[in-house]
């Protein structure tokens, strides 16, 4: 991840792929974790979201990771958060660029190995521009 | 530059074992690398990649970021107060861009 300034061009990756590199093949169960996202985003450019997992946050039972993955953006990662159990809760907001009307995917990694999701369709009326002005 | 590249909101002052919410929102275009300028040049990717939080010199939080963060990126995290001391907010990116913003915190 880090030092991928020279990837940016590799946009042809998909989602499942990219869920591949995190999960590495381990099942993922739907729960735990909820993606909140609007169902219809005006603008493509900036949709907040915000997204939640349950967890106790303790040393030993603690949320390690969240990711946010796109169905159609060039990149399919939009990003990735590294929790510790110095955080109070495994929740994360940001602003996210959508290139088109598509699914969006949250995956938690839990301390103890277990993979979970929630997965939201968004409808985007104008895309966050690619290629052109 | 005039303007203040970062700003950090978050109380100053919590009781030891609170969830206090803090609000990180950093100037910058994120520009993807997929565009192209006014006469067809393209513009090169110029991106933040990473967020890293420090609480009293220990790393307790990390955002990696792409080409699907919008400009002018912006983060909520909620932080479990524990000990008086000073949160380091680190983005570092492309073109060697690094931007810090530190805060500190009362722990009563």
């Amino acid at each position: 991840m880090a030092g991928a300034a020279a990837s940016s061009s590799e946009a042809s990756s998909s989602s499942d792929e990219a869920m591949a590199v995190i999960t590495n093949g381990a099942p993922v169960k739907r729960g735990r974790v909820t993606l909140t996202i609007p169902g219809v985003a005006e603008n493509g450019l900036s949709v907040f979201t915000t997204i939640a997992a349950e967890s106790p946050m303790t040393e030993a039972d603690h949320v390690k990771e969240i990711h946010i993955i796109s169905e159609k953006n060039p990149v399919p990662i939009i990003a990735s958060f590294f929790f510790t159990p110095a955080m109070a809760e495994a929740k994360v907001a940001t602003n996210i660029r959508l290139a088109a009307s598509q699914k969006v995917t949250a995956l938690a990694v839990m301390s103890d190995g277990s993979l979970w999701s929630d997965e939201k369709d968004i409808v985007v009326t104008i895309a966050a521009c690619i290629d052109g002005g | 530059m005039a303007l203040v590249p970062a700003r950090v909101s978050m109380p100053s002052e919590a009781k030891k074992g609170d969830a206090i919410e803090i609000k990180a929102l950093v100037r910058h275009p994120m520009e993807t690398g997929y565009r192209v300028d006014s006469v067809g040049q393209p513009i090169p990717r110029n991106i933040l990649t990473r967020l890293t939080v420090t609480y009293n010199g220990v790393r307790v939080f990390r955002m990696e970021m792409h080409q699907g963060i919008a400009a002018n990126p912006y983060l909520l995290i909620v932080l479990r107060a524990n000990k008086s001391g000073e949160l380091v907010f680190t983005w570092t990116g492309d073109q060697g861009t690094v931007i810090t913003e530190r805060k500190t915190l009362t722990v009563t």
